[in-house]
């Protein structure tokens, strides 16, 4: 477990807020798709550490950025966490996606965009985003934020408020035939139709989950999926999983 | 003046501190090498080990609460064959005193557990989780009925010559009943208490929260419960107690060696704090030495000689 100070927040749109700490061994040894487990201030009415995940990365200086909805009790605490004050965290954790092929195509609905701009920004090789959300201030991560080298950006709203009017699958659809594979992280329904359309078109796929945990290290089992073979543990299997391997349900 | 000793003697188990890993949020140990000293311990109790595997709950398993946490895990585990074949072998490399935790859905399952776990060097006690559903009685909890909790504990103990712990379920009418029931059936210690039974309902999607509607409480939230609990059977019994439930500080600690506990366990504590065994054996020391005691055991019960 490291102590790891703020050194910059951000508060964006409504209910979103990003944080960046100094946390230099957690940086050297994370990749995209793992996660932290954040621990609380005060602790006694908080038991739980919260599991957030890698939003990016400044491995010069040691930094990691989480990006997070407030939610509950525990996104309110972080939220108003101020420059300077010091947070317990312990990571990387879990496994996280596979390198990028080229011709990647990257998914992420509302807050799934979180685990996918670190793995978007991990290679300057082709690639596509997709970035849906249901409408313009529920996009999380500004759009302008996620210029990349060799990144092709597709922004969409349910309701047009920001980017194309669709949802997210329908973008997907027609990049399906120059795609090698998917990686994709989001609402349940989403990472559904992400996963039936993969094995329609028989493309590999793999998808990131979130689900409450305690311990976050494999331990205490509490934050399964369901998969071919019995359960599995989001923390320590994943959170990233080949998506022919869990049944996801909503 | 020299440290005080810590060692304590729990129904035959010598433990070199009287902090103990509770069943269940340890898991098997292995997780938590890097994260905390085992040396702070004087045991660890190994997750709830049945006959057959068990798959456990669907999700979701977990709720935070106010100084608390709702958990359905349901007892998931590798079974018996697993566990001696590939968990054994690593716990015995670093736990202090390995106490294993059975569970059982018939009387017999408790018993074969026990013969086996037995048959095996490395494990130092075994602790009856009595809160399982009964089959055989219509999914009656043994905890709940002193007659069953004796007929299950004294079909262990025909089993094993182990040191015995029976870990109690809050969720009674009368816990002493309990209590004497397990001790007469030949326990040697006993836990408590185990997880209050609650629920939580998710109002957007109007259903309950966890995948198994009901689960058991834990955290500080519990402690004011399970320290009167602890006061009441040390009262009933004469066989030692060991005390959890929400224990997050050596005060915490303390509160329940006063109440009658021999030791205690954390459990749900070290989700917050892994290192929360070595903050109560600091803290123990501290205390005894301001108070003068030598041996955890000049603290036991001692609140309970103020009131009588």
């Amino acid at each position: 477990m490291q102590a790891c100070p703020v050194t910059e927040k951000r508060i964006l749109a409504a209910g979103h807020c990003r944080l960046t700490l100094k946390a230099p061994v957690l940086v050297r040894e994370a990749y995209p798709g793992q996660f932290v487990m954040v621990y609380m201030p005060d602790e006694h009415r908080h038991m739980l550490p919260r599991p957030l995940s890698i939003f990016a990365l400044d491995r010069q200086k040691g930094e990691l950025s989480l990006l997070f909805a407030v939610k509950g009790e525990g996104t309110r605490l972080l939220a108003g966490a101020i420059t300077g004050s010091v947070w317990k965290l312990l990571g990387p954790l879990g496994k996280g996606f596979p390198a990028l092929p080229p011709k990647a195509l990257l998914i992420a609905g509302g807050m799934g965009i979180a685990p996918l701009v670190f793995l978007a920004a991990s290679t300057e090789s082709p690639r596509t985003l997709v970035y849906g959300a249901r409408t313009a201030s529920q996009l999380a991560c500004p759009p302008e934020d996620l210029e990349l080298p060799g990144l092709k950006l597709i922004v969409t709203t349910e309701d047009g408020s920001r980017g194309r009017k669709g949802n997210v699958t329908d973008m997907v659809y027609p990049l399906l035939s120059d795609t090698e594979a998917l990686f994709a992280c989001g609402p349940v329904k989403m990472l559904q139709a992400v996963v039936s359309l993969s094995e329609k078109y028989k493309k590999k796929a793999w998808v990131s989950l979130e689900e409450r945990m305690a311990c976050g290290i494999g331990a205490c089992l509490g934050c399964v999926v369901a998969g071919k073979k019995g359960y599995s543990l989001v923390c320590s299997d994943g959170p990233v999983f080949p998506a022919k391997e869990v049944v996801l349900h909503g | 003046m020299a440290e005080p000793g810590l060692k304590v003697n729990l129904g035959g188990i010598e433990l070199a501190t009287p902090i103990l890993a509770a069943s269940g949020p340890f898991a098997y140990g292995h997780q938590y090498r890097e994260l905390i000293d085992f040396k702070n311990l004087g045991g660890l109790i190994a997750k709830g080990v049945s006959l057959e595997p068990w798959p456990g709950n669907p999700p979701p398993r977990l709720a935070e609460t106010p100084a608390g946490l709702l958990n359905a895990i349901g007892l998931q585990n590798p079974g018996l064959t697993y566990f001696l074949e590939n968990e054994l072998p690593l716990l015995k490399n670093y736990s202090p005193r390995l106490i294993v935790n059975i569970v059982g859905c018939t009387v017999d399952e408790y018993a074969v557990v026990a013969s086996g776990l037995s048959s095996e060097g490395g494990v130092d006690g075994l602790e009856i989780n009595i809160s399982c559903p009964n089959i055989k009685a219509g999914g009656l909890a043994f905890g709940t009925d002193p007659a069953l909790t004796y007929e299950v504990v004294s079909a262990v103990r025909r089993q094993t010559t182990l040191p015995l712990l029976v870990k109690l379920s809050p969720n009674v009418t009368s816990i002493t009943d309990i209590a004497r029931a397990a001790e007469e059936a030949g326990a040697d210690a006993l836990s408590l208490i185990n997880t209050l039974s609650g629920m939580l309902i998710d109002i957007e999607e109007k259903r309950p929260l966890l995948g198994n509607i009901f689960g058991g409480l834990s955290g500080p939230a519990v402690l004011p419960v399970a320290l009167k609990m602890v006061w009441q059977v040390a009262e009933a019994v004469s066989i030692p107690i060991l005390g959890m439930g929400g224990i997050t500080s050596a005060e915490d600690a303390i509160q329940f060696i006063l109440a009658g506990a021999r030791a205690v366990a954390v459990g749900t504590g070290i989700f917050y704090n892994p290192n929360l065994p070595g903050l109560i054996k600091e803290g123990i020391i501290d205390y005894m030495i301001r108070h003068d005691f030598s041996t955890p055991g000049q603290i036991e019960g001692l609140a309970r000689k103020g009131a009588e």
